[in-house]
């Protein structure tokens, strides 16, 4: 029967993906000059694994790209190449067209074949380069069988293995029989069983591995050759490979102490590889989540899904049993009620108001992914920038796994990388000025996120010069935003950054510094109903912090009216309501009105005239004023009264119809109406236009 | 097999209905404004409902009325009447509020409701050659939206093309027309 391996293209795909995250992760973390092995080791599965896989599905362009990065890597692992910056670099450039390589083949389009072969041509340069210094002894990092296979080896007489599989080994359908046929296939093999672990019969897991073997494989086979054989058992199985010299060829296999001296490091590799078997299981893990914004991806059709643990899942599910048993007894009440029961009425009424809430706030918690997945890019745009500005730089990231909604995930990416990248061109000296200034020669940018009293907040902060307020100030009053002769505290002047056309960058880079950007970044941070806010110290540096919501669909809103209509303000944004007394009001140049209030004067916009409400109270002091804040400004919005708080679902105005100024959206009120829902940042900057 | 053959030819031709001008059969959702009758593409009719009050919104022309909820959904209300610049009349017990699906290439398909004085019946209209092309009321009348007439015994019923009539981005553009210069101006404009 022939199967159709068609339908699992799309997993080798989403798989050799995955492992090129893995891959990227892994070089990012190499140290040029020290071979980190288990790294090595876990870049050359992924590697590995694309290879084959590209292999049975037929992209043999992939598959010979793939193995060129494989033997250079396996060079590396096997410490005869000097695992250096150009090394990484070059590994890394060719993670990247490797992944141009599989998207452009998953689109069904063509593969830039001029930048493959380029950069294969360079993969054979380091390999080439390389080819003189075979002998040359690895630095002492890799561990005595590593090297001993790399000795120019002498007369081989074969190769002394342990072989211990773990039980799950033949789950992943390997199988140790087709091992010992490959293995005797490159030479004599005895190999001889240990039956120790094998449980009574009754115990007995027939798709468990309960044995284990000592194998000795005469003849001339090379260590490659022999590690090969096991490449695709090496997570599952304890290993150990040693030459078989005369001594040990004579000697007869012995099962119970292998502790022989050299046979120690390889079991502390062992215990290693366990851990970071485990690593690399996080590692998929985070990069499956990661997937979901995939960056480079334009074709990823598959991305409109979304990952959702099965926890989560069960928890809705749980929720809504409970709801079905709220609506059952209510609706048993119902069928024969008196007012005698009016009490039990009550309480089912607050136990449904209770489903309701925990059953929307799980129901969020599925669009909600960790913001890890956006900060994982960063240490490869860390690496690639720093390199090209030639700035030694550490970046330390927390809190990764605070959950945002994958609608804001989506929209904060792109200004996170401008911060981030800012801060690394302008923020960070470079290493000798970092020096002049008694600063560590390694400058550090802090990635942080965390929640905070229902906001979520993300930090991007440096210790590097910080914000140059006299530049600033110059260029704000050069653009004639500030006006000469009057004082500004630091955040006004900060804030300038946020204003387009104003950069403080002596020389425009291809990194950043057009002065286009800031205004960008905000402007996209609002759209998602957050803000940005910039707190600098000369010579010290710069925290951006912004600050989003836990969620776009529902908020807290306070309704208010306006005539005949109802609005909401969403309640975040309120800062105070007052009734307003005749001496809290002043008017500037005989119109524009202004609130006293706590110190500041605040502009008043009476929201009827702005909306053209029939009906409403036009007199300031029989209404009320909601002073609210947006994007650091605040305004005294004019109602006529408020009514009650309650949470609103946001639904779109533009769907079917269209955006409104001073709106943000609408929702269903309580009684079956729809409530618009003002947009407090456009309003502010309604007034601002206005005045 | 016959049977089948026979008993599926009218979905089949109510599939090729917009490519074949022919031999169709055609169905109109006829209303009254006015003393007029109109008719609209059935298939483009979600539903009919009582006259409910909306929610203002505000610095909307004024023929949308407002917004209403349609089962969660937030759908503009625009008042017939107003929008061909007839009188306004008080709502009542009648008044409905016909919920169509207006195309629009570059918005996608919308929902809006629209306030008629009241749905009369469904036209059927068995040959494409029974609409007649709208003729030329020279200026004073909106013909863009009008897609045909039918000739009936009753009377004339137009045919509305909900798309032109109905789009949002028309609306407003007509509207600040309205704003800047005087309603017979328009009238020539557009």
């Amino acid at each position: 029967m022939a199967i159709d391996i068609g339908q699992f293209v799309q997993t080798f795909f989403e798989e050799s993906l995955e492992g090129l995250d893995v891959m990227e992760a892994g070089l990012l973390a190499l140290q040029p000059g020290a071979a980190d092995l288990e790294q090595i080791n876990t870049i050359f599965r992924a590697a590995h694994s694309i290879k084959g896989g590209s292999g049975t599905f037929g992209f043999q362009a992939v598959t010979g790209f793939t193995h060129v990065m494989e033997t250079l890597l396996d060079q590396m692992r096997n410490g005869r190449l000097e695992v250096s910056g150009k090394a990484v670099n070059t590994l890394l450039e060719s993670v990247d067209c490797l992944r141009e390589m599989l998207v452009s083949l998953r689109g069904n389009a063509g593969i830039d074949e001029e930048r493959v072969g380029e950069l294969r041509v360079q993969l054979e340069q380091l390999l080439e380069q390389n080819q003189p210094a075979v002998g040359k002894a690895a630095p002492g990092v890799s561990p005595p069988q590593q090297s001993a296979a790399s000795q120019p080896a002498p007369p081989a007489l074969g190769w002394r293995i342990a072989f211990r599989p773990h039980p799950d080994l033949m789950h992943r359908g390997n199988d140790p029989v087709r091992i010992f046929r490959e293995l005797s296939a490159l030479g004599e093999l005895t190999a001889t069983p240990d039956y120790r672990q094998l449980p009574p019969l009754a115990a007995l897991k027939p798709e468990d591995c309960y044995l284990s073997w000592e194998l000795v494989l005469h003849g001339e086979a090379s260590a490659e050759d022999v590690t090969e054989v096991f490449a695709w058992v090496e997570d599952e199985c304890d290993l150990q490979i040693e030459p078989l010299t005369a001594a040990f060829a004579a000697a007869p296999p012995d099962l119970l102490e292998p502790s022989t001296a050299p046979a120690d490091a390889p079991k502390a590799k062992a215990s290693a590889e366990e851990g970071q078997q485990g690593e690399l299981v996080l590692e998929r893990r985070n990069s499956g989540e990661r997937r979901q914004v995939e960056r480079r991806t334009p074709l990823a059709a598959a991305d409109s899904s979304i990952r959702v643990s099965i926890d989560k899942v069960d928890a809705v599910i749980n929720l809504v049993g409970e709801l079905i048993t709220t609506q059952s007894m209510l609706s048993a009440l119902g069928a024969d009620f008196e007012m005698s029961r009016l009490d039990k009425l009550h309480e089912a009424l607050d136990q449904l108001d209770r489903n309701t809430r925990d059953l929307q706030e799980h129901v969020m918690r599925i669009r909600m992914l960790p913001v890890s997945s956006v900060f994982n890019r960063f240490p490869r745009i860390v690496h690639d920038v720093s390199g090209k500005l030639g700035k030694q730089v550490e970046l330390a990231i927390s809190g990764e796994q605070t959950e945002i909604d994958k609608t804001v995930i989506e929209k904060i990416g792109d200004p996170l990388v401008h911060l981030v990248r800012n801060s690394l061109d302008h923020g960070l000296e470079p290493p000798d000025e970092r020096l002049r200034q008694g600063k560590p020669e390694t400058g550090n940018i802090m990635l942080n996120a965390y929640h905070k009293s229902g906001s979520i907040f993300i930090e991007v902060s440096d210790d590097g010069r910080g914000l140059n307020r006299e530049a600033l100030l110059r260029k704000g009053l050069e653009s004639g935003l500030l006006k000469p002769g009057e004082e500004y505290s630091d955040e006004q002047i900060h804030d300038l950054i946020f204003y387009p056309g104003l950069s403080t960058a002596k020389q425009i880079s291809d990194v950043s510094g057009r002065g286009v950007g800031m205004d960008v970044v905000r402007r996209n941070i609002q759209d998602v109903g957050g803000n940005i806010q910039v707190a600098s110290q000369a010579g010290a540096g710069t925290k951006i912090t912004i600050c989003l919501p836990l969620t776009l669909a529902i908020l807290d809103g306070q309704l208010v009216t306006i005539g005949q209509d109802c609005y909401i303000i969403p309640l975040l944004s309120i800062i105070e309501s007052v009734q307003a007394r005749p001496e809290m009001i002043n008017r500037v140049a005989g119109r524009n009105e202004v609130l006293r209030f706590r110190g500041q004067h605040l502009p008043i916009l009476r929201l009827y005239e702005l909306f053209g409400a029939k009906g409403a109270v036009t007199d300031l002091q029989k209404g009320l004023l909601v002073v609210v804040e947006a994007d650091g400004r605040q305004v005294g919005l004019f109602v006529d009264d408020l009514l009650g708080q309650q949470q609103v679902s946001i639904k779109s105005l533009e769907k079917n119809f269209r955006r409104v100024a001073g709106v943000a959206g609408a929702t269903i009120l309580g009684d079956g109406r729809v409530g618009l829902i003002l947009d407090i940042s456009g309003l502010v900057r309604i007034n601002n236009a206005v005045s | 097999m016959e049977t089948r053959t026979t008993s599926l030819a009218p979905v089949g031709a109510r599939n090729l209905k917009r490519e074949t001008v022919t031999e169709e059969n055609l169905q109109y959702l006829t209303f009254n404004l006015a003393g007029e009758s109109y008719g609209i593409d059935i298939l483009r009719v979600q539903e009919i409902r009582g006259w409910v009050p909306v929610t203002k919104v505000p610095n909307a022309p004024a023929f949308v009325r407002g917004v209403m909820n349609l089962r969660g959904a937030i759908v503009p209300v625009v008042d017939l009447r107003l929008r061909f610049g007839l009188e306004s009349v008080e709502y009542t017990k009648i008044t409905v509020v016909i919920v169509v699906m207006v195309r629009s290439e570059q918005h996608g398909d919308r929902t809006i409701g629209m306030v008629v004085d009241g749905v009369s019946d469904v036209l059927n209209i068995n040959n494409a050659a029974e609409i007649k092309d709208a003729p030329d009321f020279g200026t004073a009348v909106h013909t863009e939206f009008i897609s045909g007439l039918v000739a009936m015994d009753s009377g004339m019923v137009m045919l509305l093309d909900v798309d032109r009539l109905l789009s949002i981005e028309e609306m407003f553009a007509l509207e600040n027309l309205r704003g800047t210069e005087s309603r017979s101006v328009v009238a020539h404009a557009s």
